[in-house]
């Protein structure tokens, strides 16, 4: 038999796999490049925000804008500050004095004094507090009901499902009026709970119909295994099935906490300040005197740190979550 | 170990009876084959036992006692799933402790890795204990669920074609150690399948099920030598047994639209079908039947051979590889003793 006359073929193609033709690498750089392009495309906005954020009054609206400048901290102490306004001989008077630092000398030299703290800080602080705990309850609430909708016999889940995403088909704006009307009556107006709660319900709908996508794709045997093998169904859940949908989780969390750190039209409806989250108050900078530019700008630089932060702690998650969970459904 | 009984199974999915008025017993050390088609019900047998689906009506008992109401993890039982079956990301040896780390059990660390250690002696995986799940091969991993499954001495092993998504070769293999492990632990195992040759091979007795049916209960020797209807002879046996339709007439079989005749019992209606197994249907030059070659398959150990009889086509089983062309003048005789009869609906008819 020829097959047996010769058991190993010849090998006339290479095997080896640590070598990359010269044409596939080529084209991974030319890949390179061309994400790198994007990617600075992409960030040109950022940069600029950054920039601008250090530059003082007549440098921020500069015509032709300008990119070297003197960076100065004139944008966050206009944002971080609240200060008044001198006159001539109190700014003569100021200027003598030798026990200013260099935030009082700031403010002189444009003729104003600090007068105390901005409230930005404890906007920043509200955002951070609403948006977190709306996005830790509407990614739990919504993983346990993912779960049932995924799993359980449901009747009419179909039209469940439906009705848990209706809520997400009006605009905001549409809705505002009637949730003020109802959130002044049970007294949560301008509370965080009212934007916790509200927050989290507007996301569920999300969370639900993300997670049980992910959920979807984890095959059941998994929790009958171990079910079978001596854990009830809620051990199995956490034991099995949690470490399996990280990914699910960690994309779910990132898009409520981006929705919920950037909400402005509730935001400004329903809070004055007690509960006044950072995006309705940036632009209250505006203030007397023309646009505050680089205090705009540097408020949103704070405003960006928190949300790239968490995205950057998950980034190893996402690249599967948002591509495998967005193409479901 | 104990024995296991379905008592009038009912079970349905939506529109679809996946079961009906099942019943069943599985003795004591019982190595039990659930034969059947795809959509049989056999998987949902095995769901209901271990707990996974509730029956409809019936009840599940466990040494006589119901146990309807249990939890899976209750039962105490051990389930092989066709894959899927080991936990991701857990290590093998993790993956073999899991069920006896469970809150039921509670065992202590060094009875775990004792009994682990016993496991993966007995399935020859003991070099992958420190292995990712996802670096396994088919075969290893298929060997690893079964291990997660005889860590601990459950009341049943049941196992869902555990060896259907392997290759030829691994299968093979594995139905031998199998085998061997049921018998050296005298364990009761209810194992199905769609393939035969699994089904007689390792079976002390087999079920066989027809859209959520009973069919035939019997040990290898029943199913394949007494089939109760042509579904049954059908399923078992390769090549598939020869069905040829034929009459008597005077104590005269005559096969239709052929030459072939024997001498009829006189039970037989006036119409009725002959089952003929492929090796019942011997070629000799001195054969009372002609007929012409119209295809050869050798398989090495042996060659199938399709004989044309008239308007029929008869296969028959040679030895080794042969000569025949297509188109060869062949005779062949039946082993008249061995025949099956049918009546129209397909049942069988007693000849005795």
């Amino acid at each position: 038999m020829a097959a047996q006359s010769t058991p190993h073929p010849e090998v006339n193609y290479s095997t080896r796999v640590d070598e990359i033709s010269g044409r596939a690498r080529t084209l991974n750089s030319v890949r390179a490049v061309i994400v790198i392009l994007i990617a600075l495309i992409m960030l040109i906005p950022v940069a600029w925000m950054t920039l601008t954020a250090f530059k003082s009054r007549p440098d921020a609206v500069a015509v032709p804008p300008k990119v070297l400048f003197e960076p100065t901290l004139e944008g966050f102490l206009s944002l971080l500050t609240d200060r008044r306004q001198l006159t001539a001989e109190q700014i003569a008077e100021y200027s003598q004095r030798t026990d200013l630092n260099w935030a009082d000398q700031i403010a002189l030299s444009r003729g104003q004094v600090i007068t105390g703290a901005s409230n930005y800080p404890q906007r920043l602080a509200n955002s951070l507090i609403i948006a977190g705990i709306s996005t830790i309850f509407s990614v739990a609430l919504g993983l346990l009901s993912a779960y049932s909708f995924s799993r359980f016999n449901i009747p009419g889940a179909g039209d469940l499902l439906f009705f848990i995403l209706s809520t997400r088909m009006l605009p905001p704006v549409v809705v505002t009026i009637p949730v003020f009307l109802m959130y002044r009556a049970i007294g949560i107006y301008d509370t965080h709970l009212g934007m916790i709660i509200l927050y989290t319900v507007f996301n569920l709908s999300f969370s639900v119909w993300l997670l049980k996508g992910f959920l979807d794709e984890i095959p059941r045997e998994y929790e009958e295994a171990a079910m079978v093998d001596g854990y009830t169904r809620l051990q199995a859940f956490i034991k099995i099935v949690l470490p399996q949908s990280l990914t699910g989780i960690a994309a779910t969390t990132v898009f409520c906490l981006i929705f919920a750190w950037n909400e402005y039209a509730f935001a400004l409806m329903l809070t004055a300040d007690r509960a006044r989250t950072a995006p309705p108050s940036i632009p209250s900078v505006l203030g007397t005197g023309g646009i505050e530019w680089a205090a705009i700008a540097a408020g949103s630089l704070g405003f960006l740190i928190p949300v790239v932060i968490v995205t950057f702690a998950l980034r190893k998650y996402l690249l599967r979550g948002v591509t495998f969970g967005a193409i479901r459904q | 170990m104990s024995n296991v009984a379905l008592q009038n199974i009912t079970k349905h999915f939506k529109q679809v009876t996946a079961l009906r008025d099942v019943s069943l017993t599985i003795n004591h050390g019982e190595f039990f084959v659930l034969l059947g088609p795809t959509g049989a019900g056999k998987t949902t047998s095995l769901r209901v036992i271990a707990g996974l689906e509730k029956q409809d009506e019936g009840s599940v008992l466990f040494d006589g006692q119901p146990v309807d109401t249990l939890m899976p993890a209750e039962r105490d039982i051990a389930f092989v799933f066709q894959q899927y079956s080991l936990y991701p990301n857990m290590s093998v040896y993790d993956n073999l402790a899991f069920p006896l780390r469970s809150p039921l059990r509670k065992m202590a660390e060094a009875d775990i890795r004792q009994r682990i250690n016993h496991a993966a002696e007995i399935l020859r995986i003991g070099h992958l204990l420190e292995r990712k799940t996802a670096h396994l091969s088919g075969g290893e991993m298929q060997r690893v669920s079964i291990g997660r499954a005889i860590v601990r001495e459950p009341r049943i092993y049941l196992m869902d074609e555990p060896l259907s998504n392997l290759d030829a070769k691994l299968r093979e293999s594995l139905r031998v150690e199998l085998q061997h492990i049921q018998k050296i632990q005298s364990s009761t195992i209810l194992f199905v399948t769609h393939d035969q040759i699994e089904a007689l091979t390792m079976s002390d007795r087999i079920g066989v099920l027809r859209e959520g049916q009973i069919v035939q209960v019997g040990s290898s020797d029943d199913i394949y030598d007494r089939p109760v209807d042509t579904f049954v002879a059908q399923i078992v046996g390769t090549p598939r047994i020869n069905l040829l339709p034929a009459r008597r007439e005077n104590g005269t079989l005559y096969v239709t639209d052929s030459t072939m005749h024997v001498p009829a019992p006189n039970t037989l209606h006036a119409a009725f079908i002959l089952g003929i197994r492929p090796e019942d249907v011997k070629l000799s030059p001195e054969g009372a039947f002609a007929g012409q070659v119209a295809l050869t398959e050798p398989l090495g150990v042996e060659t199938i051979i399709h004989i044309r009889a008239g308007a029929q086509t008869l296969l028959s089983i040679v030895p080794g590889i042969t000569d025949l062309r297509i188109g060869d003048e062949v005779r062949f005789d039946v082993a008249r003793e061995r025949l099956h009869y049918f009546d129209q609906e397909g049942k069988r008819i007693g000849t005795t």
